[in-house]
């Protein structure tokens, strides 16, 4: 179990991430980076500034896409999905906070194939905390975790309204 | 306190009715709901898969064209499968009574049905019946009956006010012409009350106006002009001829000539005031064709929304 008190710090962990993929797009400089609501979007916000080429960014909210929607029904205030180019043919780089179960990584593949068929599609994450529920697996990962499985690990973002504010993480040891 | 129809034993909306009896909160919630779906319609692939599996059952008891069509492209929109079923046409015609009908749907298994009946209270109906046999998993959307009610018109009618207008609060809003036969005034009135509209006017003949109405909270104006005067909101309702028996009106031509919205008349409202219409529209009559055609009138995204507040509406009834 991590301590509590000592998380990691979400903002190096993204410069991490951008290092890790720097040659991606040294190699394929149309590639597109889709990030998942919410936390997936602002780490894909930051990886563009970070990365020299400053790619595109696109977000989805997967909430029409769930698996468990006849039993939690919808949340109000889903976020619009924005495909800013076309992303028939191109690489995409999926972009998520944590990895869990891999349901939220399948929601997202289906809603991104009705905006169009990708050349490809790679997953980077900042945190994986295994227990995999589906054949899904991150490329990029900075920060393999274990945590009891009602734990809830999520990034936050003070002030959350602020594209700058700081992104942290916040563990709820339920 | 007697059950409200709309809700579950744990107070979710599993059924739509009426915009009476919807709390703040509630039609707050159907708005946002419906701002996330008009997105869907703008894509490639205009398709959630959120209702899919599912099956729509439009019964029409009536003719309507464009409501079906937009339950129907709502339906579709969120996956599911939708049997549209024209009573006038059907059983119905030969016999057969409303509950026989909507049992042999549940056999079909059936998930939703979307009503629209010349009878006030028809939809409540079935929705009892439903649940006296245990299918209340089976939602119920009412699409206009009688005189009582159209609420999902209702609520893309609040849902253009709150795009155009940002909000409800200090709003004036004339209700025009045919209040009698209005199912729609009666929904948009509720939904202003409950989100906070500050003066709600029906202006008409008095003949077109129900006599009880100021208990809903609303000014009753004779006059085109003193109703017209400062509001941010102009809502012209059809003149239902086919409804009226006896002598209700005069003429459609005397009708135009005091209450019909041109843009003469128009001047008394605010300068930014938008037009609303539920449509189908009688130019000439309800309105001229110089306003429908205007800038201010707002009657075609009436109908782009009407669609996505429709799959609001499936999808927060199917999810509970």
């Amino acid at each position: 179990m991590p301590d509590l008190k000592n998380l990691p710090d979400a903002e190096q962990q993204i410069a991490a991430l951008a290092e890790q993929l720097r040659p991606v797009f040294e190699k394929a400089p149309d590639t597109v980076l889709i990030g998942v609501f919410t936390g997936g979007v602002w780490i894909a916000e930051r990886l563009s500034q970070l990365l020299p080429s400053h790619p595109p960014v696109g977000s989805v909210d997967i909430s029409f896409y769930r698996d468990d929607f006849s039993e939690r029904g919808l949340r109000p205030n889903v976020q619009p999905t924005t495909v800013p180019v076309d992303i028939v043919g191109k690489p995409v780089i999926l972009v998520d906070d944590v990895l869990y179960t891999g349901r939220t990584t399948r929601a997202a593949l289906n809603e991104l194939f009705d905006y169009g068929r990708p050349g490809s599609v790679q997953l980077a994450v900042l945190a994986d905390r295994g227990e995999r529920q589906l054949p899904i697996a991150a490329d990029f990962c900075v920060w393999p975790v274990s945590l009891q499985s009602d734990a809830s690990l999520v990034l936050v973002r003070t002030p959350v309204d602020d594209s700058e504010g700081k992104l942290t993480w916040s563990l709820d040891d339920a | 306190m007697m059950l409200d129809p709309q809700l579950d034993a744990d107070g979710n909306l599993i059924h739509l009715l009426s915009t009476e009896g919807l709390s703040r909160e509630q039609l707050t919630r159907l708005l946002d709901t419906g701002a996330s779906f008009l997105g869907v319609s703008d894509r490639d692939v205009k398709k959630v898969p959120l209702l899919r599996g599912k099956s729509v059952f439009n019964l029409f008891f009536e003719n309507s064209t464009r409501t079906r069509t937009t339950f129907e492209i709502a339906a579709k929109r969120l996956s599911a499968d939708v049997i549209n079923l024209n009573m006038s046409t059907s059983s119905t015609a030969k016999g057969e009574t409303l509950l026989d009908t909507v049992d042999n749907l549940c056999a079909m298994h059936a998930d939703m049905f979307v009503v629209r009946h010349e009878s006030s209270g028809a939809p409540h109906l079935i929705v009892d019946h439903l649940r006296r046999t245990g299918r209340s998993d089976i939602h119920v959307i009412n699409a206009g009956d009688g005189r009582h009610g159209h609420p999902t018109q209702g609520l893309l009618d609040m849902y253009t006010i709150r795009h155009y207008k940002g909000g409800f609060e200090g709003l004036k809003v004339a209700l025009i012409g045919d209040i009698l036969h209005s199912r729609v005034a009666r929904s948009d009135i509720h939904a202003l009350k409950t989100l906070g509209a500050e003066s709600i006017r029906v202006v008409g003949p008095q003949t077109l106006i129900p006599t009880d109405i100021e208990s809903l909270g609303v000014e009753v104006h004779r006059d085109l002009d003193s109703g017209l005067k400062d509001c941010d909101v102009v809502i012209a309702l059809r003149l239902q001829r086919e409804r009226m028996s006896g002598a209700l009106l005069p003429s459609a031509t005397e009708f135009h000539d005091r209450y019909g919205l041109t843009h003469e008349r128009l001047k008394a409202a605010k300068p930014d005031a938008i037009v609303m219409h539920p449509g189908p529209m009688n130019r000439g009559v309800e309105i001229d064709s110089a306003v429908a055609d205007s800038p201010r009138a707002v009657i075609l995204p009436q109908v782009t929304f009407g669609i996505a507040m429709r799959m609001a509406v499936m999808s927060v009834l199917a999810g509970g």
